[in-house]
Formats: C-alpha cells, structure tokens, sequence
C-alpha cells in the first residue's frame, strides 16, 4: 500500500492553481524531502493531505482512503513561528494538549495521557524539556516539543512542514537526523520540507520538488538536474556538485539562498503558501 | 492564552448598552444584559477563529455598543442611580433573588466550560495542529465567547461593568505568570480572584473607600 498517492490533483488557493495535475506515489516507510521555492506549495501540499484544503480536481489519497480530515495515522508539524513562546506553560502539559485534544472533555491528562507525553518526549530526547516552562526554551527546543506532539497517537505518516527553519546548521543536521532515526525505528512515512537541499542529502529515500503548479518526484540524482529544475522554475538552472554537496544556480546566484525574483517564475506570488 | 483579554472589557461594555436598552423597552435590565453580553460574543467568535482578526473584530462590536449605549442612554434619563449600578455594581446590594440567578449563570459557565475545555486548550495552543485534528477552530471560538459572555453578564450585576475586566482579566494574567501547569493555573486563578474580591470588602469595610477602588487596586498589584 502506498502512504500517498495523487492522481492528477489540482489545488487552487485564492485564484491560484498552487498545483497543477499533479499525479504522484509515495511508498510506506520513505523518507521524501519537499523542495521548492517560497509559494511553490510545500505547505499547501501538506495541508491538502491532510485535508484541509479540498483538490479542485483529482483525488488524493492517504494511507490507502481519500484524504480526510482528522486523520490520527497522520502526524503533523506545522510550520510555526514561536508558538506559545510567552508562555510559563510547562513543555510536558503544552505536548499533553493534543493528546486526545479533539475529543471534548477536561484538560488534565489522565494515567495514560502522561504515559503517551513521556514516550514521545522519549523518542526526540526532550525528557529533561517538558519540566521546563516554553518562554524559557530556544526555537530549536521548542520545535523539538513540537516534533514530540507530532508523534502522539503513534501515527503512520509524519508531514514536518519546515522543520529546519530558523536552526543553526549544526542544530538543521540534528533535526534531519532526529527524523532519521524515527523513519527507522518507528518505520513511518516521512515528508520533510526544507528550503535547502543539502541537509538532506544523506537522509532522504527520494526528493519531491515544487515549482510553478508542477511536481518532480524522485531520487536526487533523477530530480536535481538542470533540466528538471529549469523546467520546475520555469528559468534555465544549473546543478553543481562540489565535494559531496550539490548547489542549484541561476546564473550567477544560488537559488537556495538568494531566491529568483518573482517576476522571473512566471505566475508565482512571493508569497510562502 | 487566546489573546482575547480585551473581549472581556468589551463584552461588559456591551452588557451595559443591554441593561440600559432593556430597561428602555421595559425589559428586566438583567435579561437584556444576558441576551446582549451573549449574542455579542457568538458574534464576536464567528467573526474572529484566527488569532490576527480578534481585536479587528472586538473592536467593531465595542464601537457597535457604544453607539448604541449611547443611543439608549439619550432616551434613557430617568434612572441615573441604576446607570451608575450597571457601571461601577455594588457587592454589598445584592438581594436573594440575584444570588440564584448568578449561581446559574456561573454554575451553567462552568460545565459548558469544563466539557470544551480540551478541545479549547489544544485549539488555543495549536490552532494548525487542532485543524488538521479535526477541531472546529470557528465552533470552539464561537462557544468560548458565549462562556466568556455568560460569565461577564453575571459578574457586571455584581461587580460593575468596570470591574469585571479587573476580575476576570487579572487574576488569570497573574496566574500565567506563575504556573507552568494547566491545572494549577487554572486554581490560581481562581484563589487570586477570590483574595482579591474578598480583601477588597474587607479594606472597604474599614477604610469606607468603594469596594470597587480596593479590588482593582490589588488586582493591579498582584501583577
């Protein structure tokens, strides 16, 4: 059975077609990297798996049924900037919330509520976290809860929009090998969204790349060439590979860190969707 | 934690604009107060599930009551005395009959509060999360306010229209600082409230300056 699958699925998000017929297979237990530039749909693509925002046509499905919201076999780490970040809510009660949070009922987590919160603070090594109070946590600290929360339920399918936003590098390779080593042990599906490839490289099954409405599924070295990303951002790129590591340029400038003025992908908002 | 301090204040001016039209229309102040404070805050909740539109949204329907309060108040120039009740409330005149209608209010507050409050807590946390989890982000906020305005209109018979932004706000702001649990802040809040209300009596009784003065003071003070 497929994690994923996308049979000529479109998504239109404020009068713009965000994807554009995108027919795609991900198999249980992968690790996909999402790539792409800001608004080529990286979150868009999550949101739409899990449903919250419907395909305009095709059809979507998620674990072997269509894609529906409040799905538990999917874990989900929202890109989030300092969520909860004013708080002197401790870690363990703020991962407690989503345990169970959509059932009605009250907010005190019960025997096996804990017992859920210290298995997955177990599984991202943030134990010694969830005693301390969120305002007084780094961003990387705080992801890591957030990771744990994504983790409750045991689900099949973990989607981590963005997960190495805001890190340092050395803080981006533990977070990517943090995701490794839970694709590993818990056998999940992985999709992890980044801005940059290189982090990824030695950790990804397969890389799906976004741009312009259009998707590109693959190993790194079928997708990241000058053919498949000229055509995704619709201007003609070249791949360079330098001592292990793999560099997208436009001209003179690397995409990945001076992004490609909007006017230059045709269609495309600045905007991150 | 929701950001939604101001929609108490709010919801209290609202109450007053209630009262006043009540009484205008020969409708027990209290009752006009209730329906108003209530159907306000299902507005307010309807209008506003994200986080970046509340204020927006609480800041129209102040500017809506207020016009309206003022409305009533232009025809409303008989009861000076019980204008000044709704605004500043009076702990010490409070006759049986209200104590069973506020022990409802308060009482129906709790246990819609308490059967939400999971679902309210991981959609004020996590509104993304509880999304994709299948919370209703619109109905919690909608049902929130409700609770939020059925409280309100029961502390302004009591307390004041000024004053339940003092009680309800306050203690709760004070308890965030210092609890890092769920549970604990939530008797924190409570116990703060209670010290406050009931020092402030007990400061008025000797020093014969309003009650009101004394509560807000110490609920400033606290924090």
């Amino acid at each position: 059975m497929n994690a994923i699958e996308f049979h000529d699925v479109s998504v239109r998000l404020g009068g713009r077609e965000v994807l554009n017929l995108v027919t795609l297979e991900i198999a249980t237990g992968e690790f996909v990297g999402v790539l792409g530039p800001n608004g080529a749909g990286k979150t868009t693509l999550m949101r739409a798996i899990l449903g919250l925002i419907p395909a305009s046509r095709g059809t979507i499905r998620v674990l072997g049924r269509p894609a529906a919201r409040g799905n538990p076999a999917i874990g989900y780490m929202p890109q989030v900037r300092g969520a909860g970040s004013h708080l002197r809510l401790s870690g363990c009660d703020f991962v407690a919330s989503a345990v169970d949070g959509h059932r009605i009922g009250k907010p005190f987590p019960g025997k096996t509520a804990r017992a859920e919160v210290n298995r997955v603070l177990g599984l991202v090594g943030a134990m010694e976290l969830g005693r301390r109070p969120l305002a007084e946590l780094s961003g990387g600290e705080r992801q890591r809860l957030l990771l744990a929360q994504a983790l409750i339920g045991r689900p099949q399918l973990l989607l981590l929009d963005e997960p190495m936003s805001n890190l340092d590098p050395h803080f981006q390779a533990s977070a990517v090998a943090l995701a490794k080593s839970l694709q590993t042990e818990l056998g999940v599906t992985i999709l992890f969204s980044a801005h940059e490839l290189n982090p990824l490289l030695g950790a990804t099954d397969r890389v799906l790349y976004l741009g312009r409405g259009r998707a590109a599924l693959g190993t790194v070295d079928e997708v990241i060439t000058g053919s498949v990303l000229s055509r995704l951002y619709g201007t003609e790129l070249d791949v360079i590979r330098l001592n292990g590591r793999i560099f997208v340029m436009a001209g003179s400038r690397d995409v990945e860190h001076e992004p490609v003025p909007a006017h230059d992908l045709l269609g495309m908002s600045p905007h991150d969707a | 934690m929701r950001r939604q301090t101001f929609a108490g204040h709010v919801l209290a001016h609202v109450g007053f604009t209630g009262a006043t039209g009540a009484v205008l229309i020969g409708v027990p102040p209290p009752w006009g107060l209730t329906v108003m404070t209530v159907s306000a805050g299902i507005g307010m909740g309807a209008m506003a599930e994200r986080l970046l539109q509340r204020d927006v949204a609480n800041g129209i329907i102040l500017a809506l009551a207020l016009g309206l309060g003022l409305l009533s108040l232009h025809f409303f120039t008989a009861y000076a005395t019980q204008a000044t009740a709704l605004l500043f409330g009076n702990v010490l005149a409070v006759d049986d009959g209200t104590v069973w209608t506020l022990l409802g209010l308060g009482a129906l507050s709790v246990i819609m509060l308490a059967v939400i409050s999971r679902p309210l807590l991981f959609a004020s946390l996590q509104p993304e999360l509880a999304e994709a989890g299948g919370v209703s982000l619109r109905l919690y906020s909608v049902l929130f306010a409700a609770i939020v305005a059925l409280a309100t209109a029961g502390c302004v018979q009591l307390v004041g229209v000024l004053l339940v932004f003092a009680l309800t706000v306050g203690p709760a702001a004070a308890a965030q600082q210092v609890a890092t649990g769920v549970a604990t802040g939530l008797v924190l809040s409570v116990e703060f409230a209670l010290a406050e209300a009931w020092a402030g009596i007990t400061l008025a009784f000797y020093t014969d300056w309003p009650s009101s003065f004394w509560i807000t003071a110490l609920s400033a003070g606290i924090l």
